[in-house]
């Protein structure tokens, strides 16, 4: 009789480095990842050959580090992506400085030249690790092929855990061909977001009985609000106070837009409805905000009458700018849940105090509406615009933007429902991001309308990414708000350099509707004398498929209100009469 | 330099993981910050898996950020202040080399 295998010996499979890496991110349910081959990353090419993850081929290492953010931006989850060493790394670096600051989950992988090499100022090496270390959570340089077995699962377990960001795992060539036995059961287990450990009950009694005692309560949004999936949570505190809330750039969408206590985004652009509820608030309860200056104006003079409640899983964030009066450092959803629980906020619901500061706020924001000429006079005024897309839109469109006017227009007038349905670069303001991130979103959330809002300026650095949109077919409508300007910076000139326009003016701009169709996609130009240029963007928008849609704006619109760079928030600029 | 204008010092007591690249992290995050670091000493400890270091900084309002950054770092396993060592520490153990 022949002998029967024994149960208990695992068969051990034969993995290279390239494969085993592989194999890692099948597990770690990565299903599509953006990248760009090259030599000393062809290794990992030839394994994704015969794996379930699709490729998607950007046409430059930004873009597709911008895809994978899309993804995160929209799932929640960590996203990858891939370059080869050297100039495709380098080209990576500024999707994973703005992943950083707006806390993104990102594994970027990069191919490195062979550790023989390392050092030597090899062909296309170039000290990705270093360069890296001052713009991600972490980051790796594998050196042996048996280290990505906890490598892979911890960057993601990182860059999910806590508060949100990207890693890098930098891998020499001669990693990704050497070869390993493995079996089964010496793979590791994905990696993911790790629970924080919760708050403590003391904490949360504190914050109750603040909250409690406060007559004139804002909550104080910050995107980590969206990362923390907190955003009903927060609504429903807002109900319950009475308490109106306000948005930075990147909470917009965590309360909806016509929510009685929504008062839209604090700060720069802000109205002078938040404005005046910050100078005029007895207690902040900042909830995943980091107080940046973008937000907050002249720090000093920033809430001069509150005292500030700081909830954060960050808590190198509590004091960083503003010191709190009561820091909780722990997961917003978690403390929102328990607070909402608590019994001093069950007491009585809206004390008379409580619902005038409610009504006041209301007040305040019906007397300080965006001003703009009506839709019949200016159809094209970017405020309109975007009105008007929002109605156009299906309700559950996600739209992204790039950086300038155009975006802080959307902020200012498009209304945001729900969380993760604006994807903007916040923290670095990176101009170039829309198109890739409305591509990464079309990938992640598959069935969806994607709006890419974007200037003239910002679109061209990184139009090549048409290309990618055109590979997909996805259902990306890219919006130029053409002002041949870099618009935001003509406006900073304007108002703060004396109206010296210095290199804020196209000489020439491009025919984009032209662009787009040679770059295989529909193109429209929208006719500025147009009878009914708004039902012109609608009929576009109608067709399914990719589009871009060029839209002339006035080149000398400004968008306001506007608060100096520096100056306390209520030094606003409100109208272009007010200079 | 007169007696008032010496700053008050610190030192931070860093347990971090052994491997290239860490003291990058860690002197890039003061750097960053143009936070001087006044001396620094590494030893291996723990078989050679583990470092510890110990930092001289000056004493400003800064320094409680740093300490919670430095805690942030995913090498860095734990931070704490060595209020227990001389001020003159670092001071002696210069002649020392
Ligand atoms: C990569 C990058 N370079 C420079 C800037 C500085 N910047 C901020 S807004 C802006 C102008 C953007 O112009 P455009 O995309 O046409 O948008 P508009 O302001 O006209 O709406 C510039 C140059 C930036 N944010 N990002």
């Amino acid at each position: 009789m022949k002998p029967k295998t024994p149960l208990t010996t695992m068969t051990k499979k034969k993995y290279t480095g390239a494969t085993l890496l592989t194999a890692l991110l099948e597990r770690q349910g990565i299903r599509q990842m953006p990248g760009i081959p090259g030599g000393a990353i062809l290794p990992f090419y030839d394994a994704l050959h015969t794996s379930p993850i699709q490729h998607i081929l950007a046409r430059h290492e930004q873009g597709a580090g911008f895809i994978a953010q899309g993804m995160a931006r929209v799932t929640g989850r960590a996203a990858a992506c891939v370059a080869t060493s050297g100039p495709g790394a380098t080209n990576l670096i500024t999707a994973i400085a703005d992943a950083r600051l707006d806390s993104i989950p990102l594994v970027a992988i990069t191919g490195q030249v062979a550790q023989s090499l390392i050092g030597t100022d090899a062909f296309q090496e170039v000290d990705f690790y270093g360069l890296t270390v001052p713009i991600t959570k972490h980051n790796y340089l594998v050196r042996d092929v048996r280290e990505l077995l906890h490598i892979v699962p911890e960057a993601f377990t990182l860059a999910e855990s806590g508060r949100p960001g990207p890693v890098v795992i930098d891998i020499p060539k001669d990693v990704q061909i050497a070869a390993i036995e493995l079996s089964d059961d010496e793979l590791p287990a994905p990696g993911g977001c790790r629970p924080t450990p919760p708050a403590k009950d003391a904490e949360i009694d504190a914050l109750a009985r603040m909250l409690a005692k406060a007559q004139r309560p804002v909550l104080y949004l910050g995107g980590g609000i969206i990362a923390a999936n907190a955003s009903a949570l927060a609504h429903e505190l807002a109900k319950r106070l009475d308490a109106p809330a306000v948005s930075t750039l990147n909470a917009l969408g965590a309360i909806p837009a016509d929510s009685p206590h929504n008062m839209g985004m604090l700060g720069m652009h802000g109205t002078r409805a938040t404005h005046t509820l910050l100078d005029e608030c007895d207690l902040i309860i900042a909830i995943g905000a980091r107080f940046d200056d973008r937000a907050t104006g002249k720090v000093a003079e920033f809430c001069p009458r509150a005292a500030i409640a700081h909830i954060d899983i960050d808590r190198a964030e509590f004091g960083k700018i503003k010191r709190p009066h009561l820091s909780i450092e722990a997961d917003a959803a978690e403390v929102l849940q328990r607070l909402l629980a608590h019994p001093l906020l069950h007491a009585e619901p809206g004390t008379p105090r409580a619902s005038g500061w409610l009504a006041r706020a209301t007040a305040l924001r019906d007397a300080h509406p965006l001003r703009h000429p009506s839709r019949e006079t200016a159809p094209l005024h970017p405020v309109n615009i975007c009105r008007f897309l929002a109605e156009t839109l299906p309700s559950d469109a996600i739209i992204a933007t790039d950086v300038g006017q155009h975006q802080m227009w959307v902020a200012q007038a498009y209304p945001f429902r729900s969380p993760r349905t604006l994807l903007t670069s916040g923290g670095l303001g990176t101009m170039g991001f829309g198109l890739p991130n409305a591509i990464g979103a079309a990938f992640a959330a598959p069935g969806k309308r994607i709006a890419c809002v974007s200037g003239d300026g910002s679109l061209l650095m990184n139009i090549q990414e048409l290309a990618t949109l055109a590979d997909h077919e996805l259902s990306v409508a890219v919006l130029v708000f053409n002002n041949a300007h870099l618009g935001l910076v003509r406006q900073q000139q304007e108002l703060f350099y004396g109206r010296r326009y210095e290199a804020s003016r196209f000489e020439t701009t491009p025919d984009f509707a032209a662009l787009a169709r040679a770059f295989g996609i529909r193109g429209h130009s929208i006719a500025a004398n147009s009878a009914d240029p708004l039902g012109d963007i609608a009929a576009a928008l109608a067709q399914p498929g990719p589009c871009l849609i060029d839209i002339p704006i006035i080149a000398t619109e400004n968008v306001l209100p506007m608060v100096p760079p520096g100056a306390a928030n209520n030094q606003s600029i409100e109208h272009a009469g007010a200079m | 330099m007169n007696a008032s204008t010496i700053a008050q010092t610190h030192i931070i007591d860093l347990r971090v993981r052994n491997h290239p690249g860490v003291m990058s992290h860690i002197t890039g995050l003061f750097a960053r910050r143009a936070f001087n670091l006044e001396a620094i000493l590494c030893v291996p400890v723990s078989g050679n898996d583990e470092s510890r270091m110990l930092l001289l900084v000056n004493d400003t309002p800064k320094l409680e950020q740093i300490e919670r950054q430095l805690a942030k770092l995913h090498d860095v396993l734990a931070v704490r202040q060595r209020t227990d060592l001389p001020p003159d520490y670092f001071e002696r153990l210069g002649k020392s080399i």
